[in-house]
């Protein structure tokens, strides 16, 4: 026996459970409780560039909707700054750049509103195209899946983003990319993720 | 260029794997092909960050915080403990939610439909931010153990859900808080997809009775690992690629 090394160990994840919206969107849930709900609000009044909507569906093995599922995104503003002291630099007064959704439990549709992210500095100064990094939970996934939306109107920051090609099948990177629409106007990026089956979706090892 | 401090490689084993076939709803929501390891960049070494100002009072006393004529039905519980990285250091102003059912294992919820009844002054969840030294508590009523549609006969452990940010989207974590010696806790499916005995332990909060006060409310002590980060040293290494 040598020394020890006296670390922690990392608390096990478990699944977020079909009761999810009580903790973390308790209107959702049905009830009224705190005075202002966390992460409706990702990009805030005053974030440059240009308003987009995202939308999709999290589709299950059997080709289903997931309708009691969460997501949570992270993203950086228009210049590729995260709201935080490691983020790159500054941010819009109000920008926070996380936010939480829950799909609807009819349909499991659901959908944001923020503004589309700026590229941001990656390792060894390689620029990483713009993105949104995504945290999916729900009940039968015992650990929050990360994953990546690229869009698809960056097809040569994507071409050239590191996190892209790092995946060896090229077949499976277009489950990152979101296709671009507009809607009376304004730009709905659709993104589908698909847990298991046909396409199934890139998942990250963070 | 300087490459950010990266975070602990995740100790997957430690882990429940996704595909857990004896907790059914897990079979067609678990990927099949490998998660895809990733060097940390800003986007993972980031996260949300939080203040008091984004919590209220009583957000973090579930006796209180939805009480409508009197306090709710059950056993007077604290909850408390620390948020610790894996270098056992303390994650200060770090948010921490938590939801659970009633004493009598109902939800407030829409979609629970189980026969025991709403508990009309318990909401059910609860949020705060750690303070410096990363402590946090609550204040609830235990919650029962309620039935489930796995098998016919599942019930699960008395359990708190539990949701913690830390300072990095990579650290983000949900679990659930068992209560020490509940029988329930070895025949739950979901308790059973962690494969470590020690990590479920780890699970389990221990009675605290140094933190009880007497007379009045019981306690739990509930500390929680979330991933540590390597040292700056030495990051002179070339890239791979
Ligand atoms: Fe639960």
């Amino acid at each position: 026996m040598g020394q020890s090394l006296n670390y922690l160990k990392e608390t096990p994840s478990q699944t977020a459970g079909p009761y999810v919206h009580i903790g973390l969107a308790p209107g959702a849930a049905g009830f009224d409780i705190y005075d202002r709900e966390l992460g409706w609000d990702i990009a805030g009044p005053n974030a440059k560039g240009e308003r987009i909507r995202v939308e999709g569906l999290v589709i299950d093995g059997t080709g289903s909707p997931i309708k009691d599922v969460m997501l949570e995104a992270w993203q950086a503003n228009a210049d590729g700054n995260y709201a935080h002291p490691e983020g790159g630099g500054d941010v819009e007064e109000g920008f926070r750049g996380w936010g939480r959704v829950i799909t609807d439990f009819e349909t499991g549709a659901w959908g944001f509103d923020t503004v589309k992210p700026g590229a941001v500095m990656g390792r060894s100064g390689k620029l990483m195209a713009p993105h949104i990094n995504l945290w999916i939970v729900a009940r039968g996934i015992n650990i929050g899946l990360n994953t990546r939306m690229y869009f698809d109107d960056e097809a040569g920051a994507n071409a050239k983003d590191p996190v892209i090609n790092l995946i060896e099948w090229e077949n499976r990177r277009s489950t990152l990319i979101a296709r671009r629409s507009e809607r009376e106007g304004q730009a709905v990026y659709r993104f589908d993720i698909r847990v298991q089956g046909e396409n199934e979706t890139v998942f990250f090892d963070i | 260029m300087t490459q950010p401090a990266e975070y602990y490689q995740r100790d997957r084993g430690r882990h429940p794997p996704a595909y857990t076939p004896a907790y059914k709803t897990s079979v067609a929501r678990s990927p099949r092909y490998s998660l895809i390891s990733l060097e940390q960049s800003a986007s993972e070494v980031t996260g949300p960050v939080f203040g008091h100002n984004d919590v209220a009072a009583l957000d973090h006393d579930l006796i209180k915080n939805y009480a409508k004529n009197g306090d709710p039905i059950g056993e007077r519980i604290i909850v408390h403990g620390r948020v610790l990285d894996e270098n056992a250091r303390p994650v200060p102003n770090t948010l921490v939610e938590i939801w659970q059912a009633n004493a009598g294992g109902r939800y407030r919820h829409k979609k629970d439909t189980y026969l025991a009844p709403i508990d009309p002054n318990f909401g059910g969840c609860g949020r705060t931010i750690t303070d410096e030294n990363g402590y946090y508590a609550f204040r609830t009523v235990k919650p029962g153990a309620y039935p489930w549609r796995n098998m016919v006969n599942n019930w699960r452990p008395a359990h708190i859900h539990v949701s913690v940010f830390g300072a990095s989207f990579c650290q983000r974590l949900i679990t659930q808080l068992y209560f020490e010696g509940d029988p329930l806790i070895p025949l739950c499916p979901i308790v059973q997809t962690i494969p470590d005995p020690d990590a479920i332990d780890q699970l389990t909060a221990k009675l605290d009775m140094n933190a009880t006060i007497p007379l009045d409310t019981i306690a739990y002590r509930f500390d929680i690992v979330l991933r540590g980060r390597r040292s700056t040293l030495f990051e002179n290494r070339l890239e791979g690629n």
